[in-house]
């Protein structure tokens, strides 16, 4: 295994634990912004999340388990997710009306660590396909509060499906697209959108053969994962997984670990 | 008699409510424990709220060595539960003796019911062994229920005499409490829970889950990696209730009820079903503060029911 270095240490323990609360969270908007893809906003504690990244456990009647949902922007007291309508809780989600609440479990995760991105002159890329792009909007807006200048490349299967392409544009960022069918962009998976070039560090969210097909575009990374979850806080083991620094569990350890501790 | 219908007449504000229970000579401040597997070793949860309010706790099943545990997934949502598929993943008997338990004692004050699990007869002594040495363990669990491991604790829970060999071998090995921890899917569970009091169980510990699978029809494949799970959740309750009162009305030993209990009233009914105390499990992982919620929900419901002490109603059906 060799010496674990700092940035490794860190890694290894992503994010600062905050206490985690339950909350009635009143729906101020929500809207189709894609083909099935729901934007929602809520009022909720936004000062209490610690790093773009971390996700929140949302209650939805009908369903028994809460549905992790990665949070797309935390900020002055107003939290946006963004959703595909992929089952019976997601269904329940988009037909939800300004002014009823959500009972919401939150700040849940690590989250992206933006710390080790130590020279301004670091070449950065932010890797996202399909509903894995919305965490790295909040990535990007506090990667340029803290003087970065990341691109981004965004996957989808169609053109239809396509969201926040103004939204990260209004960054002031390059935004490279690629679709499955070509009906956008570049034909491809995200990793054609690459087109060939490399960085110096990359952040990814998406499906995991997604996250697996860019993970040599930079030497150094960070990978969002998704998982099948029980409580989201750690205590029921249901989404272990193994890395090189030992069993972690996605809700806590992650979702987001670091390119040396993951096992592909 | 005359005694407490004098205290049933008095103003609900001078009512005093005791939510005390014994198991056996251990008192619990109140019934309520959270359940193997859905609370760690409690560290988690004790960055929540304070461990202390709970009745005891009943820690992450463990093995004589670590286990990482079956293949991902290992969670489906079920209506009005959850099927899980952990597969025992524990750090192995050394290190929650040595390290968890120890953790835990410092967090709180409160019976600890140490679960254990084998996939031999040698297994479930030497855990017993071990922590028959812990400070900590005030209880020991044995789980001979588990649906979610090849040839782990189910086999010996779902044949009595097998379940009296285990509980008879641990029973040797250990002058601590044994709680033998029961498995729903067997034909009689009463004649189980009879075989582990004969063999010197000091209470029987029930249920775990319902042996249960789900299918992706999209992909058309099982939900979970290990195809089947183990359901718990509201949906066993009333199952789990009536196996309860069936075990009650067969042994003189306490019995620690559970099986979806998610409500103060829950636990009531469970209580008036026959059991001693219970534990919550799939209600952790909906709500982080189920247990909390419980507890200080318990004396109001109790003084609503005007019963001043848990004792009047165990098992009166």
């Amino acid at each position: 295994m060799g010496t674990i270095n700092e940035s490794t240490a860190k890694a290894m323990n992503l994010g600062i634990k905050a206490k985690v609360k339950t909350d009635n969270c009143e729906i101020l908007s929500n809207r189709l912004i894609a083909a099935s893809t729901w934007e929602m906003t809520l009022t909720c504690d936004t000062a209490v999340f610690t790093a773009p990244g971390q996700f929140v456990n949302v209650q939805v009647e009908g369903c028994y388990l809460r549905r992790p949902l990665s949070v797309c922007h935390a900020g002055e007291g107003v939290l946006t997710l963004v959703y595909k309508v992929v089952g019976k809780g997601t269904k329940i989600m988009a037909a939800k009306e300004p002014g009823e609440e959500l009972n919401l479990l939150y700040p849940l995760g690590n989250g992206f660590d933006t710390t080790c991105c130590k020279s301004e002159s670091e070449r950065i890329v932010l890797i996202g396909g399909g509903v894995g792009l919305p965490p790295l909007y909040g990535l990007a807006k506090k990667l340029i509060e803290e003087g970065q200048r990341p691109e981004l490349l965004m996957g989808f299967g169609s053109a239809d499906e396509i969201f926040y392409e103004a939204e990260f544009k209004n960054l002031g960022i390059p935004v490279g697209i690629a679709t499955m069918d070509g009906s956008r962009g570049i034909k491809g998976t995200v990793l054609a959108a690459a087109e060939g070039r490399t960085w110096n560090r990359l952040f990814a969210c998406g499906p995991e053969a997604m996250l697996q097909g860019v993970r040599d575009l930079a030497p150094e990374g960070q990978f969002s994962f998704e998982s099948r979850m029980g409580c989201g806080f750690g205590v029921c083991m249901g989404c272990s997984c193994r890395t090189k620094y030992g069993d972690k569990r996605i809700c806590v350890d992650g979702p987001v670990l670091s390119k040396e501790e993951i096992i592909w | 008699m005359v005694d407490m219908i004098e205290r049933y007449n008095m103003a609900p504000e001078a009512r005093v409510i005791d939510t005390r229970v014994r198991l056996g000579n251990i008192e619990l401040k109140n019934p309520v424990i959270p359940a193997s597997g859905t609370f760690g070793y409690g560290a988690e949860m004790a960055e929540l709220y304070d461990l202390n309010l709970l009745g005891g706790i009943a820690v992450k099943g463990t093995t004589r060595n670590s286990r990482f545990g079956n293949d991902t997934p290992r969670i489906a949502e079920a209506p009005c539960g959850l099927v899980n598929s952990v597969g025992l993943q524990n750090p192995g008997i050394e290190q929650v003796a040595a390290v968890e338990l120890p953790r835990l004692a410092s967090l709180c004050q409160i019976p600890i019911l140490a679960n254990i699990s084998g996939f031999s007869k040698e297994e479930y002594v030497a855990c017993a062994r071990r922590l028959d040495q812990s400070k900590e363990a005030t209880i020991l669990e044995v789980n001979i229920s588990c649906p979610n491991v090849h040839g782990g604790g189910s086999v010996f829970g779902t044949d009595a005499k097998a379940a009296a060999e285990i509980t008879a071998a641990i029973r040797a090995v250990t002058g601590k409490p044994i709680y033998m921890k029961l498995s729903p899917n067997v034909t009689d569970i009463v004649e189980i829970a009879k075989a582990c009091e004969a063999s010197g169980a000091d209470g029987i510990s029930m249920i775990n889950t319902f042996s249960a699978m789900r299918i992706d029809i999209c992909k058309r494949r099982p939900v979970l990696a290990n195809v089947t799970g183990g359901l718990s959740g509201p949906a066993v309750f009333p199952i789990a209730l009536r196996m309860v009162n069936q075990v009650f009305h067969g042994v003189k030993i306490p019995v620690i009820g559970m099986g979806g209990i998610t409500t103060a009233e829950d636990v009531i009914e469970m209580i008036m079903a026959g059991a001693t105390a219970v534990q919550i499990g799939a209600a952790n992982l909906v709500n982080p503060f189920a247990c909390r919620d419980v507890i200080l929900a318990l004396p109001e419901i109790m003084d609503k029911l005007q019963i001043n002490d848990l004792e009047e109603i165990r098992g009166i059906i």
